[in-house]
């Protein structure tokens, strides 16, 4: 009974302190890496979009696929998430919202297209 | 046995209570961070609410113009720009609150701030020139879902502002406290989660806009 | 000057309205002539109104809940009444531009001020104790919270007396709510209402979260966590991840008629039916931020009185964070009928009989907890056996609902009103009830009078069907909701059994708030001495009654599930006297919560009459005085360790000359 509660004990501390070790804000290494990446993976879909190189089928996805890339990048130097922050509440909570985010926007988008697609066919700029 | 345990366990509480406290009720900061992470989560999923608004009605332009004809990339670039630097200068004024140096990060801070201020100017010009071509939110359900996502984002980004001019003068009154650092913390996660929003709303309101 | 607010604005014609206002006006001047005779305001503010003790807020809010209960109730009574009167003909006494106000106001007040505060506040009162912890995460945020909940409820029921409320149904649904069709201030009451509850709900939310992940005592593991403090992490869950959903969905509506926008509205390429689909989107998740609390409540009840450790834990904790995920895809249930088409409708079909899956197996878990326990018929008891039978019954007719080719003939029938009693009432209320009666005598050191308990729960069970069975009848019959009058015969006698049924639920509630009375003035010989009345099972009761101020005067430690029970068997007693205590780090209380919380009530009214130059007074003065507030070093304190020993050593001798 006493082990059994030291270690639970321990374990909870333990877990505190894990998240103690993300106070840390970077180095400016970290921020200067995270910036160039940030700069490039901007200006490869505005210029893609500018230049009008690729067809509009084929450059929004690629600009979703890089906006999507950007956004880990951010997190990562900039708001510092990574493997040892991934037993934390911090990413728990990111990964339920990151969910029930998904769910809204394309759930919301899904029942509306099939709802303009049935109720009125005529008048659907959606695609 | 049990008499024993329940002596053991007393004692332990009340060395585990003495010893506690602090770590308890003296707030070193996890508690507010993680407070303050779940509050932009749910920021998180509002900017989902309305970017799914914008996603249903981008196309219901009512014979009024779209994204094509009112969006010019560089200048939103430009914009971009701005925003992104700053999340740049946030970190370095972090990183100087981190060493204690007072100077350093009020000097990081008040270079952030002219970057917001020159995204909301940017913004703003963008607004009241759509609005003076006709476009304005109340033209159609495509520009109301524009203005309106924009426009969170645009206020989300002047009340951080606020925040950093209050942070900026809490700093100038009491220097770089273990208070003052946590609410920089704080203040850093919503600046940078700003820019992350913005990511979405050029990539889908204005690259997938102009695409199409 | 004053936007569109004249005295025109005040309905003096209505006498049933100036009744109501008359009645109102005259309660509050008894109200504030009592205070001011034996001299309670400056108790009222310091102790009460200012107080950043979890325990005083959670009181406040159950206090605000019960009041809006009454409001509630009052509404339901009339459209009762009016449909009774007005099946064979007759006209009724309520018009209908008031009859729709009223089933508004009762669905906005019973849903957002009424059951929402009344979670939050059993909330307050019990997972800090039962997580010992010494208050929540944020004790000033948690003050704020419960003011601006009472800023939308005054602004609900300002609208009675000056102007309005929306005509529109609870949930307001577009184009009827955008200007062109509801020009009044009635929706505006409404939006501005829900906007600024809806904060405070979010900031009570956060709050919890944090208190629950961050300061649970040492050992308490997230799987020795009481379920009461499992359903409310859930629900708090819900709650950040629904609420801004909502806040986004009015803030939309809100745009449409202030700035002329076009999100909602018929024409320039708005879609009302997005409206519908966000607002579900919130919409269904509430039903499960309510009732997940409940379902914690029945786990402790009855636990706590078969003696019997909870049976299923474990599944019961995973039950609850499916339904937690869940919840979020199966709102398109609610409007199968918009047309979305078979695959959608199927895919929501389908998800919504499978979240009655882990609904279903928490049922079996409270029957085996039973079984063979030593069931103590007490009145929390009987709220859960009340609960389980309803409950079962409501399910079912929801999984009815579930099958689309069903809703087709049920939606927005009286059906579906019977359904949703059927699991609010049943499931959300009676849930609630048996935890006010199960946790009072933490709250306020006596127990509640038990026969007038019984009655109350007798008239609310009987009460109950007598007014909901009837209308699952009409529903099917084909009488669609919200009518003011119908010139049906057939249908006269099932509405009579339903107004029956609500003066039936009348002696409920008169049963249950002159069991307060009595309780009140007989508090000496219902006293809880030992802070533990039940014979408990959690951390909640190793406390007096009420508890001290700060709670604990050490962390107690957690070595497994049901804590307090087991050490009530390892030490045959509960907590014993140390012979020393340390210093009590606790905050101090603060007046910024109410004094913000009365500008945004201000700020509230002034957009909702279109007063501008107040509007930015109240908002600026709101963010001045929420700046300021930052800059308060004065925060918090030490309760010296004497005054500690002595509470803990009178509550000791209290324990003893009991034994």
């Amino acid at each position: 009974m006493a082990t059994a509660h030291t270690t639970a004990h321990g374990h909870d501390h333990g877990h505190h302190g894990a998240h103690h070790g993300e106070g840390a804000h970077g180095s400016v290494k970290s921020y200067v890496i995270g910036f160039v990446l940030s700069v490039i993976l901007t200006a490869i879909p505005f210029g893609l979009v500018m230049s009008g190189t690729l067809p509009a089928g084929t450059a929004i996805p690629v600009c979703f696929g890089l906006g999507i890339i950007q956004i880990v990048v951010h997190l990562v130097y900039f708001l510092h998430m990574n493997s040892s922050s991934a037993r934390s509440w911090n990413m728990a909570a990111f990964l339920f919202t990151l969910l029930i985010v998904a769910i809204l926007v394309v759930g919301s988008w899904w029942v509306m297209a099939h709802l303009n697609a049935n109720m009125m066919p005529g008048a659907m700029p959606m695609e | 046995m049990s008499n024993a345990h329940s002596v053991a366990a007393a004692d332990a509480a009340l060395l585990h209570g003495v010893e506690a406290h602090d770590e308890h009720h003296h707030d070193d900061g996890s508690k507010t961070t993680l407070g303050f992470w779940i509050y932009l989560m749910s920021d998180c999923i509002l900017f989902a609410a309305v970017f799914a608004a914008f996603a249903v009605l981008r196309g219901q332009t009512a014979g009024g113009p779209d994204a094509k004809e009112l969006f010019s990339l560089p200048y939103v670039a430009g914009e971009t720009a701005f925003l992104l630097v700053s999340s740049f200068t946030y970190g370095m004024a972090m990183i100087a609150a981190e060493k204690q140096k007072q100077s350093a990060t009020l000097r990081w801070l008040g270079v952030t701030l002219l970057l917001g201020l020159g995204f909301m100017f940017m913004e703003l010009h963008e607004f009241a020139e759509l609005i003076g071509e006709g476009a304005g939110p109340d033209r159609s359900a495509f520009l109301s879902s524009f203005f309106t996502l924009v426009g969170t984002h645009g206020l989300h980004v002047l009340s951080g502002m606020v925040w950093m001019v209050t942070l900026i003068a809490h700093v100038l009154r009491r220097g770089l406290t273990q208070a003052n650092i946590v609410r920089l913390t704080c203040l850093s996660l919503f600046w940078h989660f700003l820019d992350i929003v913005w990511i979405g709303v050029f990539t889908i309101v204005y690259l997938s806009g102009v695409a199409a | 000057m004053f936007g569109k607010l004249t005295l025109e604005a005040i309905p003096y014609h209505e006498p049933i309205i100036m009744g109501a206002v008359a009645m109102m006006v005259l309660g509050g001047a008894a109200l504030f002539a009592g205070i001011t005779f034996f001299r309670l305001w400056g108790p009222l503010w310091s102790k009460w109104l200012t107080s950043v003790d979890h325990k005083n807020i959670g009181i406040m809010y159950i206090i605000l809940a019960l009041v809006m209960l009454l409001r509630g109730f009052a509404d339901a009574v009339m459209m009762r009444t009016q449909q009774a009167m007005a099946s064979t003909g007759a006209a009724g006494p309520l018009p209908p531009e008031h009859f729709d106000q009223i089933f508004t106001a009762h669905g906005v007040i019973m849903i957002f001020f009424m059951a929402m505060p009344f979670m939050v506040g059993l909330m307050n009162i019990v997972v800090p104790l039962q997580i010992g912890a010494r208050d929540v995460a944020f004790p000033y945020l948690n003050n704020l919270s419960f003011w601006l909940t009472a800023a939308g409820a005054l602004l609900i029921n300002i609208s009675l007396a000056v102007g309005e409320f929306a005509r529109t149904g609870w949930l307001a649904y577009p184009p009827l709510s955008e200007l062109q069709y509801s020009p009044g201030v009635g929706v505006d009451y409404y939006l501005w209402a829900l906007q600024i509850s809806g904060v405070g709900t979010l900031l009570a939310g956060v709050n919890m979260i944090t208190t629950i992940l961050k300061m649970r005592a040492p050992g308490m593991t997230l799987m020795r966590m009481p379920i009461f403090t499992w359903t409310t992490l859930c629900s708090n869950m819900l709650i950040v991840a629904a609420f801004p959903i909502l806040t986004a969905t009015l803030a939309m509506l809100s745009l449409d008629r202030y700035l002329g926008m076009h999100f909602f509205t018929n024409d320039g390429g708005g879609n009302a039916m997005m409206y519908v689909n966000l607002i579900w989107a919130w919409g269904h998740p509430e039903v499960y931020i309510l009732v997940l609390p409940a379902f914690g409540i029945f786990s402790e009840v009855i636990s706590t009185f078969s003696s019997k450790k909870l049976f299923g834990y474990t599944s019961m904790v995973y039950a609850t964070v499916c339904i937690t995920v869940l919840s979020f895809i199966v709102w398109l249930h609610h409007f199968f009928t918009m047309g979305a088409g078979a695959n959608v409708n199927a895919f929501f079909g389908i998800s919504t009989m499978i979240i009655s899956i882990p609904t279903g197996a928490k049922i079996f878990n409270w029957l085996f907890t039973m079984y063979r326990g030593r069931v103590q018929f007490t009145v929390p008891v009987l709220w859960t056996l009340g609960f389980m039978v309803t409950f079962v019954i409501g399910g079912m007719t929801g999984v009815l609902m579930a099958v689309p080719a069903a809703d087709f003939v049920l939606h927005n029938s009286l059906f579906l009103i019977a359904h949703f009693h059927n699991v609010i009432i049943g499931g959300v209320l009676f849930g609630y009830l048996a935890g006010f009666t199960y946790w009072f005598p933490k709250a306020f050191g006596f127990k509640l009078n038990e026969t007038l308990g019984k009655v109350s729960f007798w008239c609310w069970l009987v009460g109950f069907y007598l007014a909901f069975m009837p209308l699952y009848a009409l529903g099917l019959m084909g009488m669609t909701r919200r009518m003011n009058h119908v010139d049906n015969v057939v249908w006269h006698n099932y509405l009579l059994v339903a107004a029956l049924g609500a003066a039936v639920i009348a002696c409920g509630i008169g049963a249950f708030v002159l069991q307060i009375l009595v309780s009140v003035l007989n508090r000496k010989s219902l006293r809880d001495l030992t802070g533990d009345p039940w014979n408990g099972r959690t951390l909640e009761w190793a406390t007096s009654s009420p508890p001290a101020f700060y709670n604990f005067a050490v962390d107690p430690v957690v070595t497994s599930r049901d804590a307090f029970w087991e050490q009530k068997q390892t030490t045959g007693a509960g907590l014993q006297p140390l012979p020393a205590y340390g210093k009590i780090h606790m905050p101090h209380n603060t007046g910024t919560g109410v004094i913000l919380g009365g500008f945004i009530a201000v700020l509230g009214f002034a957009l909702i009459w279109h007063i501008w130059w107040l509007s930015v007074a109240a908002f600026a003065a709101a963010v001045a005085v929420g700046i300021g507030h930052t800059f308060n070093e004065n925060r918090d304190y030490y309760v010296p360790s004497e005054t500690v020993a002595e509470t803990e050593g009178k509550y000791f001798k209290q324990l003893t000359s009991q034994v």
